[in-house]
C-alpha cells in the first residue's frame, strides 16, 4: 500500500515533464523562426550579420517604422482585404443559392449536375492559371480586381456548395412545409428562414474562402502587373527582389504582413479548424 | 423556374472559369503557340507531349515530386499523427501548444518562403548560427543554393508549415474515437503499442488516408513556396511542374508547352484522385473530405 502510494507520485511527475519536454521542442521550432524575423526587425543589416540570434542592441524601430509609414504597405493590406471580402461574399452566395437548390429540391439531372460541382475539388487551382490568364486577358480583366475575385470565388464554390448542401438537408422539412403553409415562397424560406439558421455553416465556409483568397499568390501574380492593385503575398515578394540586401527591412516587411493574418486566426479560429476538420473524420 | 434562378450564377461561374480553362489549356497543348489571341493555330498534334518526355527538367520535376511525397507521407504525417497523440493526452497549456502548432498554416506560403530565405542563407542565416551554438557545425551549409542539400530544405521548410494541419486533422480524428474502446483493450490486457496498434491506428484509417490524399495533391500543384524559396534552383534542383509551367508559359511564351505541362498535372491529379478514391478510400463515407460533422 505504502509502496504504491509513493510510486504513483513518481510517474506522476515524469510522464508530464517528458510530454511537456516533446512539445515544448516542437513549439521552439515552430516559434524560433518568427521571433527571429520580430526581432531581426529591430537590429540593422551589421547587427544581424554579428548577432543574428540575440536581442537587438540597441533596438533600431526605423525598419518597422519605415514600412508603416510608406502607402505601398498599407495599399497592399487593403488590396488583400478587399479582394478577400469580395471573393467570400460572392463565393458564398453563389453557393447558397445553388446549394439550396441541390439539397430542397428534385429534379431530373441534380446528381449530375452535382457531381461536376463536386469534382472540381480535384481540379488544382496550378492547372488552370495558364488559361485564366488568357480567358481574362481575352474578356479585358487583367490589371482589375475582378480577375482574381471571379476565378477564386469560381474554384471556391466546389467546396463551399459541398458543405452547404449537406448542412441544408440536415435542417428538418416540417420546417419548410410550416413556412409554406403560413405563405412563404421558396425564396422567402431560403431568405427568411434557411440562412439565419445557416449562420455557424455560412461563417465556416466564409472563413475559408478569406484564409484562401488572403493567402493566394500564384493568381494576382500574373493578373496584376500594376503595383497598385498587388495584394500583400506579391507586394512581400516584390519587397524581397526590391531590397534583396536589406536583410532587416524584408523581415520587418514580412513580420508586418503576417500581423493580419494572425490576427484573423485569433478571432476565427474555430470557424477555421471546424471548417477543415469536418467530414476528415468518418461520421 | 426557381431552380433555374437559383442554379444559374453557379454554373456560369464554374463553366466559364472552371470548366472552360481546363478544356482550353487542353486544347492548346496540341499547338505550338506563343499565346497572342485567344485560339492557337499551329496544330502540332501531340509533339508538346513527345518534348515533355524527353525534357529532363520535367522528369527531374516528376520525380522530385515523387521524393517529396514519400517524405510526406514517411516523415511529416507519422510526425504529425504522433504530436496530435501526445496533445490528446491531459495536460496542462494544450490548448496553447495546438494554437501555436496550427499556427503557421494561417501564414502564406510567400511569407514563409521569404522568412526562410533569410533564415537558410548561408551569411546572416538562422540556422547556421543555431547548428554552430549547439556543437553541430559539420551540418552548416549553404543550404538553399546548394543542389544537394535544397530538397531537403525545402521539406523542413514545408513541414514547418504544413504538419500542425495534419496535426489537426489526426487531433479530430482521434477525438470521433470513443474512449471507451481504447479502455476497453487495456483492461483486457493489452500493452500502449498494441492499442495504438490494432485500435487507435485502424479507427483513425479514414482520416490518415485524406491526409495522404490531401499531401499529394497538394505536392502536384506545388507553386508558391518554391517559386518565392529557391525559384526551381539552383539549376533545377528544386523544381516543381508547377514552376516549370510558369516559365514556360509566361516568361517564354511558349504557351502550348506549358499547356502540356497543365494537362499532365491535371491528369495527374484526375487520376490520382479517381483511383485513390476507388481503390483506398471506398469504404470511408462518401465525400469524405468535405462532410459537415453532424451538428456542428
Amino acid at each position: 500500500m505504502s509502496l504504491h502510494a509513493r510510486d504513483k507520485p513518481a510517474i506522476q511527475v515524469i510522464r508530464p515533464i517528458a510530454l511537456h519536454t516533446v512539445v515544448i521542442v516542437i513549439g521552439i521550432f515552430i516559434l524560433l523562426p518568427i521571433l527571429y524575423g520580430v526581432l531581426g526587425g529591430f537590429k540593422n543589416n551589421q547587427q544581424l550579420s554579428t548577432n543574428p540570434i540575440g536581442l537587438p542592441s540597441p533596438w533600431v524601430p526605423s525598419n518597422y517604422t519605415d514600412v508603416l509609414g510608406s502607402g505601398d504597405f498599407w495599399l497592399q493590406v487593403w488590396n488583400s482585404s478587399f479582394i478577400a471580402l469580395a471573393t467570400a461574399f460572392i463565393t458564398v452566395g453563389v453557393s447558397a443559392l445553388a446549394a439550396f437548390v441541390f439539397a430542397r429540391f428534385a429534379f431530373r439531372g441534380r446528381e449530375f449536375l452535382f457531381t461536376v460541382f463536386a469534382a472540381g475539388l480535384m481540379f488544382p487551382f496550378a492547372v488552370a492559371i495558364l488559361p485564366l490568364f488568357i480567358l481574362l486577358r481575352f474578356f479585358g480583366i487583367l490589371n482589375n480586381p475582378l480577375g482574381v475575385i471571379l476565378p477564386q470565388a469560381a474554384f471556391g464554390l466546389s467546396l463551399t456548395i459541398i458543405i452547404l448542401r449537406q448542412f441544408f438537408r440536415s435542417i428538418p422539412g416540417e420546417i419548410e412545409e410550416a413556412a409554406i403553409l403560413d405563405g412563404c415562397t421558396p425564396f422567402g424560406f431560403f431568405w427568411r428562414i434557411l440562412l439565419p439558421m445557416a449562420k455557424p455553416a455560412l461563417a465556416t465556409v466564409s472563413v475559408l474562402a478569406i484564409v484562401g483568397s488572403w493567402n493566394n499568390f500564384f493568381l494576382p501574380l500574373v493578373v496584376f502587373n500594376d503595383p497598385g492593385l498587388w495584394t500583400l503575398p506579391v507586394g512581400v515578394q516584390q519587397f524581397q527582389g526590391q531590397y534583396s540586401t536589406d536583410t532587416a527591412k524584408v523581415l520587418a516587411y514580412v513580420v508586418l504582413a503576417m500581423v493580419p493574418a494572425l490576427a484573423f486566426y485569433a478571432v476565427a479560429e474555430r470557424q477555421l479548424i471546424g471548417g477543415l476538420t469536418t467530414g476528415s473524420v468518418k461520421g | 423556374m426557381t431552380i433555374v434562378l437559383f442554379l444559374l450564377p453557379a454554373i456560369v461561374l464554374f463553366a466559364l472559369l472552371v470548366l472552360a480553362p481546363i478544356a482550353l489549356a487542353t486544347y492548346s497543348s496540341v499547338f505550338k503557340w506563343n499565346g497572342f489571341g485567344l485560339f492557337p493555330t499551329n496544330f502540332i498534334g501531340l509533339d508538346n507531349f513527345t518534348r515533355l518526355l524527353g525534357d529532363e527538367i520535367f522528369l527531374g520535376d516528376l520525380s522530385r515530386g515523387l521524393v517529396l511525397i514519400v517524405f510526406s507521407v514517411l516523415i511529416q504525417l507519422p510526425l504529425a499523427l504522433a504530436i496530435a497523440l501526445l496533445l490528446n493526452q491531459r495536460m496542462r497549456g494544450r490548448a496553447v501548444y495546438r494554437l501555436i502548432f496550427f499556427m503557421p498554416y494561417v501564414l502564406s506560403e510567400v511569407i514563409t518562403a521569404v522568412l526562410f530565405t533569410m533564415i537558410l542563407s548561408p551569411e546572416r542565416g538562422l540556422a547556421n548560427e543555431l547548428l554552430g551554438l549547439i556543437g553541430l557545425e559539420e551540418l552548416e551549409s549553404t543550404f538553399l543554393s546548394e543542389p544537394s542539400t535544397v530538397m531537403y530544405s525545402l521539406f523542413i521548410v514545408m513541414t514547418w508549415k504544413y504538419f500542425g494541419f495534419h496535426m489537426i486533422l489526426y487531433l479530430a480524428g482521434r477525438q470521433s474515437i470513443p474512449n471507451e474502446l481504447l479502455e476497453a483493450a487495456q483492461i483486457d490486457g493489452a500493452t500502449t503499442w498494441k492499442v495504438f496498434r490494432h485500435v487507435t491506428l485502424p479507427l483513425m484509417g479514414p482520416t490518415i488516408r485524406i491526409t495522404i490524399f490531401l499531401s499529394v495533391i497538394g505536392t502536384i500543384q506545388l507553386f508558391d513556396m518554391v517559386y518565392v524559396l529557391t525559384g526551381g534552383g539552383p539549376v533545377h534542383a528544386s523544381e516543381t511542374m508547377g514552376v516549370t509551367m510558369y516559365e514556360f508559359g509566361f516568361k517564354r511564351f511558349q504557351v502550348g508547352y506549358a499547356s502540356a505541362i497543365s494537362v499532365v498535372m491535371f491528369l495527374l491529379s484526375l487520376v490520382f484522385a479517381i483511383g485513390y478514391q476507388r481503390f483506398v478510400m471506398r469504404r470511408d463515407t462518401e465525400g469524405a473530405i468535405t462532410n459537415m460533422r453532424g451538428k456542428r
